[in-house]
């Protein structure tokens, strides 16, 4: 009688060679068509005609206000919604009150609304014919704040309360009975036990933040020099037909993502959870 | 008197964990409170704790009205059953949390931690971290972590639930040692008779949320105040309207004398014990508990019919409603 | 700090950041009376837009749900060099900006592109974007599933007489079912709503190649907001009952 080894056996049983063979070839090359050629492709249109020209692409004075306004927006967002992130997972993981569905549903509403849609409700609150009107808003940089706060609320959240979930209330209440203060419980025990959902939950939510094109399309105005972010300029520049500076820019996008894809798979893999 | 439940009540939703609860805890004593799963238990010591409000009654701790007060203040040691270790702190700093977050000083801290750590017999694992301990390690390591500061009372949550039964008997019996050194009072809650027989001096039974019996064990298990105390607490056999414990059920091969007949049906060798199974004519199938010298005196079969008889000075009980 | 003023801060943050604007949307969209928003909802070029959306995204979350499980697939019971990386590349569009996508995407099946394909300007290119940024949703929600999977059943049923695509078809995708079809309603509901990646490849030709999102954003642009947020309303209506039928097939299935 065969012996039988753990769930996790990995190799097919009795799948034929040529079947596995088959499966991996379309799976690769659906890959390879979709993602992987033409993410490279960017990379050579961007070097195409070399480095330099890349470069001078990326360092003209708008490209370089585009790429600081982008990492100062995401500088205030992202801290933003990981303070409300852990506060609200803290909540939702300790509490059962009424309407927490609810809550825990419209946190989720980011992921489930068009981004032009996120920024034709800016328009309508904060516009002229808004609810509130302001000239602070709407075409200036606090707009773009509003905006990318709002795409990239869930993610600190969303990864945050399972863990806190997970762990229960046992140290806490531990660390109470051991007479420690409110602050002191959260201070000493809660934050170090997320410490890595909030890394996650922030390094995710400052992707989404330095990748958000729809909302800020609509609610910056695209002005050049002044509101225009590192995303917008990528389409500034394709639409002015300066493919080079497009790609380049592009590319520096798709660089920040890699890096932040890499970042999360290295932390995984260090903290085990892969 | 160290603590003083009186009257406690408290309701999960529709649910009554606790109706109407008074239980008295004597200093320095070690008291076991014991039932089944969702007896109220657990939720009693945690009302004590203070990790739990009750909603009705109170509960003193060396005589101070504690009810309103947060566990924080209570000045009690609290071991739960899953450790609730802090996992990402060292042993050292596990055992110290009491004292560093009431500010003591460093080299009195390091002192009392390696006092405690020695006293629990983990004495070179300071520097380690509980995952990196077995699940017995990291029991005693909560232990120490409680009694860092000084706790008036010291209240335990199943605490070797999660563990082999080899290092819950050894545990036990360790915890029992423990108390006689640092003479806190100590309570504990289980679900295992045996545990609580062994090691309490007072056992407190509880059964949906209400105490059927407050004594020593020796007195919980011959005057057992109630039918599931007797139950829950030795093995019972029914005879006629009675409940008996097996081993006061004389099995007599000779006829004569006050005495009902039963058929052996089974006869079931245990080691030193002999368990006979016995089917009156008309009644519900009993068992009886005999020594093996007992059985080999009798040299019953069988299918052999024998007379019964309930030892008149072994514990008997009420009528119990069928 | 008690935890109803945590509670309550969350809430108020919640609120200002999301519920406000989105109640501003859905206000603005019957500000000129229902006759307006039904108005706005059936002009012919809404329709197109609509019509299109939904349909595209429904074949795109079909497909994934197929090329999802099937690479989730490959990469819980194959074993190949570079795996891991394969496996690390699944989230790359997680991590791009949208509108690199579409860049992305025109680099290699736009004009100039290398093969001589040239996708740009027609619906394919839509499919295409969409594809791409609904990637990673299936694979996610199967393979974790996939890797606890009992080997046990598969087995019993492999003793039984049963052949490697009876097994598949009758025990394991009966299991993943549930995880598919949350996947595919990330990606449905990802799909209705994307913007960036489409725009530069599919022209945005109205009756064409023009999607819903574009539509609002064109109608924003000149002006017409009740319209847009009538166009708005009713699309996250329409993917809201799509998303209802999902989660009712998924009960469903599980009931059975």
């Amino acid at each position: 009688m065969k012996l039988v080894s753990p769930a996790r056996r990995d190799a097919p049983s009795s799948r034929s060679p040529s079947a596995t063979l088959l499966l991996r070839s379309v799976a690769l090359g659906y890959l390879a068509a979709l993602l992987v050629v033409p993410v490279g492709m960017v990379f050579y249109r961007a070097f195409e005609k070399g480095f330099g020209t890349a470069w001078d692409a990326v360092t003209t004075p708008p490209a370089q206000h585009a790429f600081f306004l982008t990492i100062t927006v995401a500088l205030i967002a992202v801290p933003a919604n990981a303070i409300f992130g852990v506060l609200t997972a803290w909540v939702l993981a300790h509490y059962d009150f009424r309407g927490k569905r609810l809550l825990d549903v419209l946190i989720d509403l980011p992921f489930a609304v068009s981004p032009v849609v996120v920024g034709l409700a800016l328009i309508l609150v904060w516009g002229r014919d808004g609810w509130f009107p302001s000239t602070d808003v709407i075409f200036s940089t606090p707009g773009i704040v509003l905006a990318t706060i709002f795409v990239s609320l869930p993610f600190v959240v969303r990864e945050v309360l399972p863990v806190l979930e997970e762990e229960g209330t046992d140290q806490e209440q531990a660390a109470a009975t051991l007479g420690a203060r409110g602050w002191q419980v959260f201070w000493r025990i809660t934050l170090p036990t997320i410490r890595w959902g909030l890394t996650y939950g922030v390094i995710l939510s400052t992707a989404r933040a330095i990748g958000e094109f729809g909302a800020v399309a609509v609610v910056s105005g695209k002005i050049q020099g002044r509101t225009e972010t590192l995303t917008l300029y990528v389409e500034d520049r394709f639409q002015s037909l300066d493919l080079t500076g497009a790609y380049a820019a592009g590319v520096v996008l798709a660089l920040l993502g890699v890096t932040v894809l890499a970042i999360m798979t290295l932390l995984q893999r260090r903290h085990g959870r892969i | 008197m160290a603590i003083e439940a009186r009257n406690i009540s408290k309701r999960f939703g529709d649910y009554l964990a606790l109706d109407d609860v008074s239980v008295l805890v004597p200093e320095g004593s070690l008291t076991a409170l014991l039932g089944p799963s969702g007896s109220g238990k657990s939720t009693l010591l945690r009302v004590i704790a203070g990790l739990e409000v009750p909603d009705a009654g109170t509960v003193l701790i060396e005589g101070e009205d504690v009810t309103r007060r947060p566990a924080r203040t209570r000045e009690v040691g609290f071991v739960f059953q899953h450790y609730a270790a802090f996992k990402h702190m060292t042993v050292a700093d596990n055992v110290a949390f009491g004292m560093t977050v009431r500010k003591r000083p460093k080299d009195q801290v390091r002192a009392r931690v390696s006092e405690l750590l020695e006293l629990v017999g983990l004495a070179h694992l300071g520097k380690r971290y509980p995952s990196q301990l077995s699940g017995g390690q990291r029991q005693r390591m909560a232990l120490a972590r409680a009694l860092a500061v000084e706790p008036r009372v010291l209240l335990l949550d199943e605490p070797f639930g999660a563990l082999d039964a080899r290092v819950r008997e050894e545990l036990r019996a360790w915890l029992r040692r423990l108390h006689d050194e640092v003479h806190v009072t100590t309570i504990f809650v289980t679900h295992d008779q045996e545990e609580a027989m062994e090691i309490a001096e007072q056992i407190v039974v509880v059964n949906e949320g209400r105490i059927e019996q407050s004594a020593s064990p020796a007195q919980i298990y011959d005057q057992p105040a109630t039918p599931f105390v007797m139950s829950f607490v030795g093995p019972v056999t029914r005879v006629g309207d009675r409940l008996v414990r097996p081993h006061d059920v004389q099995v007599l091969t000779e006829p004569g004398e006050s005495g009902e007949e039963a058929v052996v049906t089974r006869i079931a060798r245990l080691g030193f014990e002999v368990r006979l199974e016995l089917l009156p004519p008309e009644g519900e199938p009993l068992t009886a508990q005999l020594s093996r010298t007992e059985f080999e005196q009798l040299e019953v079969t069988e299918g052999q019919i024998v007379q019964i008889r309930v030892d008149p000075t072994g514990v008997t009980k009420e009528p119990v409603s069928s | 700090m008690g935890p109803l003023t945590v509670g309550g801060l969350s809430v108020a943050w919640l609120t200002l950041i999301v519920l406000i604007p989105l109640a501003a949307v859905v206000v603005r969209s019957f500000d000129d009376g229902a006759g307006a928003f039904w108005d706005a909802v059936t002009a012919p070029q809404a329709v197109a837009a609509i019509r299109l959306t939904v349909i595209v995204s429904l074949i795109v979350a079909a497909i994934d749900a197929v090329m999802g499980t099937l690479i989730a697939g490959v990469l819980v019971r194959d074993e190949f060099p570079g795996k891991r990386i394969v496996n690390g590349l699944i989230d790359l569009p997680f991590a791009l900006p949208t509108i690199v996508a579409g860049l992305v995407l025109l680099a290699l099946y736009g004009p100039n592109g290398p093969v001589g394909v040239n996708v740009a300007y027609t619906r394919v290119a839509v499919l295409l974007a969409l594809l791409f940024v609904t990637l990673p949703f299936v694979v996610r929600a199967v393979q974790p599933v996939l890797m606890g999977l009992e080997r046990e059943a598969e087995e019993a049923a492999e003793s039984l007489g049963a052949g490697p695509f009876t097994t598949f078809r009758r025990i394991i995708l009966p299991a993943l079912r549930p995880a598919m079809l949350a996947g595919v309603g990330l990606a449905f509901g990802r799909a209705v709503g994307e913007f960036g990646s489409i725009i530069l490849i599919s022209g945005n030709l109205p009756y064409k190649t023009e999607v819903a999102s574009v539509l609002v954003y064109g109608q924003i642009e000149s002006g017409n907001t009740t319209g847009a947020a009538a166009v708005s309303v009713f699309l996250l209506l329409v993917a809201f009952v799509v998303l209802l039928g999902i989660s009712f097939v998924a009960r469903r299935g599980e009931g059975r």
